[in-house]
This record gives C-alpha cells, structure tokens and sequence, in this order.
C-alpha cells in the first residue's frame, strides 16, 4: 500500500532549516547583520508613519482594503472563474496548478514551447514558493533575476532576508564584492575599478542586466493582483526592470498565489494608496504596469497566466487563519516587528519571513512542518497596528499555536515536558488552595536559589531565563495571605 | 458601587505589594475594594502558549468568583486584556467587566489627580498589552503627570516591546535577550532611576536584565507610585531594582 501522495510544498520552507530559535541564535552573533537590519528597518519605519499620517482617510482605506479582500476570500471560487473567462477573452491563456510541482510542470513546459533557454524575470514571491529557478535550471533554462536586490541576493547563492528589500541583511561593500565576483559568471562582467558607491552599483547592474532584456524572449512575472471583472494583472515596483520584462519578450508568463484576484478594476483605488505607502513609504510606487490578455502588434503576444494553490485552499478553510491571505505583501509587518528587526528573515527558515511568514508558512505548508514559527513572536501586536489590510497577526499566531500544540498532542503519545508542565500548572491554578500551597513551596524553594532576594541562575529548561536576567525572589507573604491577615472579618 | 480586586496568580505571587498599593490607593480615595478569596489566574499562559483547553475552566472560575460585583479591578493590562479580549471566545460565557487600573481611575472613578507623592526621576514604559490591546492611551501618563514631586522623564522609542512575551523569553531566550538589551540602553539614555509600567511582567523582565547589569534602576508598578503619599514612604534604595 502506498501512503497518499503529500503535495509538493517543498520550498516554501528551506529543507534542513533549523527551528526558529536557533537560526535566530545564529543570526544575532552577527552584529554587522543586526546593524544592517536596524538601519533599514527603522529608516522604512520613519518613512511609512509619515506618508500615511498624511492621508486622514489611511483607517478607512485600511477598513476598505480589509472588506474587500474579506469578501474577495468568501468567493473566491466565483472571482476566479471569473477572471479566467475574461484572461480568455482577453487572448490569454489560464492554467491551474495545485502544488509546486505543477505550477514549476506548467512553466517549464510553456518555456520549451516557447523554444527558449533562457527567461527574465520580475521579482516575485510565488516563484520563489514554488522553486522555480531551481525547476528550471533542472529542465535546462536559466532564470534571471532583473529586480536588483534579487538580483543582488541571486548572484551572491543567497536567499531573500525580507520580501520588498531581499538583500537586506547586505551592505554596500559586500555588494560591490558580489557583483565584481559572479557578473562575469552570468553575462556582462562588473566594471573595472567598481567602487561601493550606490550609483556605480546601480549603474553595473543596469548594463549587466540590459543585455538580458533585449535578447530574451520569454519573461516570467507574479502579480501583485488581477481584476476578475476585466482579466487584468498588475505589477507594481520601484525599478522599471519588471515593466521591461513585461512589454520586451514575446512570451510572458505570470505566476499568481490564487488569493491575488479582486473583483473590479475599481478596487485598485484602494490598493494602489495602502500598498506603496505601508511598503516602500512613498505616496505613489515609481512603476504600475497592468496588462489585459495581448494586443497584436504590442507587447507580449503570447500571455499566460499560472493560478497557484499550493496549501491556499486549505488555507481558506481555517476561518480563523484564513486572513493571512488578504496579504498584500508590503513587508510593513516585517519593518515594525521587534523579533524581525534583531533576527532578520534566514531565521524564518521560509520564503515568508516576519510576521506574515509566521502566520502564513505554517498554514501553506501544514503547521507540524513549521512548528517553531507561531511562537517566533512576543505578541506585542505592533504588526496588527501596521498592516494596511488589518490581518490580527496576534490572534492569528495565538490560534496556530494552539493548533501546534494539538498536531503535537496527536502524534506523540507521552505528553512532552512543556505539555506536562502546563496541565500541572493548569492543575494548580484551579484551586486556590492548591495555588496557596504552591506558592509556599515556591518561596520556600526560591530561598535555596536567592542571593539578595535575587536568583541568579535556575536549573532545567528555566536557565533561558536567568542566563540574561536575575528573577526576583517570591517574598514569604502572598498577597491572599497578606489581606486575610489584615482585611478579613473572622 | 461593588468593586473587586483581581490581582493576577502572578502578582499575588511574586509582586504582593502591588495588590498591598491598589487596596490602599482605592482605600485613600475613599472606596472599598474586594479580593475574592476563590480568584486564581485569567489563563493568559495558557491560551498564549497554545494550551487553550487547559484555559477553559480557569476561565469558567474567573466568571463566577467575580459575578455580581459592579467593576472588577486589575493592576495587569495584559491580564484585563486576556478577560476582555478571549474570555467570551473560548467559553461563549459573558466575562465580568474588569479594568485596568488606569482605566478604572481615569474612566470610573473619574480621577487624575489621586493625591500621590513621589520625588523621583521617572520613566514610563507603556507595555505592549496596555498600549495596542486595552489602548490605555495616555491614561497613565495624566495619572503619573498629577503626582506631585515627580520628575517624568521621556524615554526613547517607548513604543518598543521589552521583549518578555510570556514564554517567548523562554523559548526563544536569545531574541528575548537581545530586546532586552536594547530595551535596557534606552531605560539608561532616558536617566531615569525609576522604571515604570502598569504590567509586572515585563517590569520583571526589564529589571531582571538592569539588575544583572547592576545599573541602579528600579522598577516599580504604576500601582505603587499612585499610592506613595510623601517622601518617607518611597521606596528605600533597593540592591539593584525589581522590587522593594
Ligand atoms: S501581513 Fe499585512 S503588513 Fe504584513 S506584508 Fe501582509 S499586508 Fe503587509
């Protein structure tokens, strides 16, 4: 008997990452990395709290955005029919993929149809859910990277640390080094004598990247959304390298997570204001390219356009969790995260870092495969505060914790030392005299541990604790035993 | 007006003389507060740890110990925001109306000025669950302002999580750690020699890493700097913070 097939989710998370505790150990000795990190992050930080401050309507477009992806979500099956039968008429083609390895199935074979060897892409998030570089070089075609971070983070064998800012973790003079190292390996080499200043660095990109735009004929894009109403998708980006893949090519292939369809071109209005704002902090994005179906004559004139699953429906299924796919993918919930902001977002061990990674990594790949991430918060809820599309990641997290905790429940049959000690502690809270009796004991115990009322080291899987921090000793008198000795009537 | 007390399993604990400054603040202001004897924890680690049936019946137990009382008290935003927030949700039972002490100053009894004295350098660390989840606001600061003697200093970035989160600073001990740090340079550029929050726990937290750091900064609960009524009765210099 063969077990049922698991779906190919593979790359959402890094296979052999480690859990999130770890990683993040690694990432914290690197003080050139949290530096790097606290820099660009507070530096966005600044920048969004301005620009949205500006607009006295930002909660009512916060509330508009939330609705609409709220009821785009309860009929997603009516809007994508929808936008399939009007990419169609539009002279586009649709196709449907459940996993990874059909969307990567799909793109490939479009790309060998197509009769090419190579492909440019624009930075896009569910191309990197899916693997799909790495499909490709297997199938014999190359991919290149046009966004420049990406770029960047592709030259340099590296993966992306942030979803707008991929080369985040990097700086200037490891960049420079990068490009004077591996340009040559993959076209045009780096310019002689290239310094770190940011427009040389810009300037090496664009000469090396140029030659790729005009020779290739295949581009691969996501889409920040598609209209149901009209067949339209949409990329938006600061660079201007997505919109010459988008118009060069003779072939453009566009990847989209199922949860990026809106019902009417209208909705754009909203879109358009919270998603440069939260993101980049800028009133508008540089660039917003829109494409319906071909036009004979201009543009790309074969279009196809990949629906991705990949653990969304399922996804959809949970009510409480299923917010996590209004996201819009602006990265404001990685720029105020605290936990982000030290470990950066290798520590994820998943293509979705931060916040949202957190909520939306464990539900695409099943919670037991990324159990670590529900807990990779302190619940401060600075990210629900930020989210232009108000996704509680609070609540979120606090709901697949619990759903961790059963799936751990489920599968082992002993409990685990942390589940023992919760029902033991859940035993003495339910009684107050058994609370009482505990927390004599605790007094009593701490006094062995205490020096100056302070206890400076606990034993077992307490030593997190004191391995930065004193912990104050339990005075001898409980508060209830405080009152009944002096407010209680006999 | 029938008020109670609930003071959280982990102030009644570790941090008696939080609950010891409610009853005595509430008792100056000329009210009569209630502990209910039966009271034990809102099941705030639980349900945040993913433990959510181990909460249920110390949830069901919060309802009925306080049922019947008009307001119920609570010197822990994020405990009153545990009740506020998740109570009705796990159980479908109506919780009983709990405030957080700034709240129940500000917003019920209708007071700012509460006749406290405290001749300290002061910073006010507004904790994560009082800011975004209770949105206390600026309830705290119009209290702590109308103390006389106080010196109210600002404090960089008060907007910044400490880093506690309940089991987070075991689970993840190092990030916890590394907030901690930072939360602590900000404490010290700010020149306070008094740390002050309306949550015990992350105050643990904080001034269990200043204490480590022999910095010379203490922190004490909101509770206990609204109580304090002349010099004399401010805390003693302690060994190193956290508590008195
Ligand atoms: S969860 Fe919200 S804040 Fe975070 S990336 Fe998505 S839309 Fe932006």
């Amino acid at each position: 008997m063969t077990a049922p097939q698991e779906p190919d989710r593979s790359n959402v998370v890094w296979l052999g990452a480690p859990a999130f505790p770890e990683a993040a150990r690694a990432a914290l000795a690197d003080s050139q990395l949290r530096a790097n990190l606290k820099h660009a992050t507070g530096t966005i930080r600044d920048k969004r709290l301005a620009v949205t401050a500006e607009l006295d309507d930002w909660e009512q477009l916060r509330e508009a955005g939330a609705a609409l992806k709220r009821r785009t979500l309860r009929h997603l099956d009516h809007y994508l029919v929808q936008l399939e039968e009007s990419v169609t008429r539009a002279g586009g083609v649709v196709h449907w993929a459940a996993d990874a390895a059909e969307a990567n199935a799909i793109v490939t074979g479009l790309v060998r149809e197509a009769g090419a060897r190579e492909v440019v892409k624009v930075k896009s998030m569910a191309t990197q859910e899916i693997g799909l570089n790495e499909a490709l070089a297997e199938a014999g075609i190359a991919a290149y990277e046009t966004d420049l971070a990406e770029l960047i983070v592709q030259l340099g064998k590296d993966r992306p640390s942030h979803i707008l800012v991929p080369a985040i973790h990097r700086n200037r003079a490891q960049i420079r080094d990068i490009f004077q190292r591996e340009m040559g390996r993959w076209g045009r080499p780096a310019p002689d004598g290239l310094t770190d200043d940011p427009r040389a660095l810009a300037e090496a990109a664009r000469l090396h990247l140029r030659e790729k735009f005009l020779r290739a004929t295949v581009a691969v894009s996501g889409a920040n959304f598609a209209v149901a109403a009209t067949g339209t998708v949409g990329v938006v980006e600061s660079e201007g390298n997505g919109r010459m893949c988008l118009t060069l090519p003779q072939t453009l292939i566009t990847v989209m997570g199922i949860e990026k369809v809106l019902p009417a071109w209208s909705d754009l209005e909203v879109f358009l204001q919270l998603l440069p704002r939260s993101s980049t902090g800028e009133r508008m994005n540089p660039y917003t390219s829109t494409w319906t179906g071909t036009t004979p004559g201009d543009g790309p004139q074969n279009f196809h356009l990949v629906l991705l699953d990949n653990g969304r429906t399922a996804t959809l299924a949970d009510t409480v969790g299923r917010q996590a796919l209004a996201c819009i993918r602006c990265s404001a919930c990685l720029n105020v995260c605290p936990v982000y902001e030290r470990t950066g977002g290798h520590a994820y061990g998943s293509v979705y870092p931060g916040p949202i990674g957190a909520v939306l990594t464990p539900q695409l790949v099943g919670v037991e495969h990324a159990a670590s991430l529900p807990f990779a918060s302190t619940l401060c809820g600075a990210c629900y505060d930020a989210c232009p599309v108000k996704i509680n990641i609070p609540e979120v997290l606090a709901h697949l914790r619990a759903r961790v905790v059963e799936a751990e429940r489920a599968r082992h049959r002993l409990p685990t030392a942390e589940a023992l000690a919760m029902t033991a502690a859940a035993g003495v809270l339910d009684s107050p005299r058994r609370l009482a009796a505990a927390q004599k004991a605790a007094a009593l115990g701490s006094r062995l541990l205490a020096r100056d009322g302070r206890i400076g080291a606990l034993p077992g899987p307490l030593h997190g604790w004191t391995d930065s921090r004193d912990l104050p000793q339990p005075p001898a008198e409980t508060f209830r035993a405080w009152w009944r000795r002096n407010r209680e009537q006999p | 007006m029938r008020v109670a007390l609930f003071l959280t399993c982990f102030n009644d604990t570790v941090f008696p003389e939080t609950g010891r400054a409610v009853v005595r603040l509430l008792e100056r202001l000329g009210h009569r507060v209630e502990f209910p004897q039966g009271q034990t924890c809102c099941g705030q680690m639980h349900f945040n740890s993913g433990y959510r049936p181990e909460a249920v019946p110390l949830v069901h137990r919060f309802a009925e110990v306080f049922a019947g009382y008009d307001a119920v008290v609570s010197p822990s935003a994020s405990c009153t925001a545990m009740v506020r927030d998740h109570h009705r949700t796990l159980t479908g039972v109506q919780p009983p109306q709990v405030y957080e002490l700034s709240e129940f100053l500000v917003d019920v009894l209708g007071v700012t000025d509460v006749g406290a004295c405290y001749p300290h350098r002061v910073a006010y660390h507004p904790t994560c669950h009082s800011l975004r989840m209770l949105r206390v606001g600026d309830r705290p600061l119009r209290l702590l302002r109308a103390v006389r003697g106080i010196d109210l200093v600002d404090l960089a970035d008060a907007d910044t999580c400490c880093g506690f989160g309940g089991t987070f600073a075991l689970k993840n001990a190092d990030t916890s750690a590394a907030m901690l740090a930072d939360t602590m340079q900000r404490v010290r550029q700010s020149g306070a020699e008094v740390l002050c929050a309306a949550d015990n726990s992350c105050l643990m937290h904080i001034g269990g890493g200043l204490s480590r750091r022999r910095s010379g900064v203490r922190t004490v609960h909101l509770a206990e700097i609204l109580a304090a009524t002349e010099p004399a009765a401010a805390p003693a210099a302690a060994t190193g913070g956290g508590r008195r």
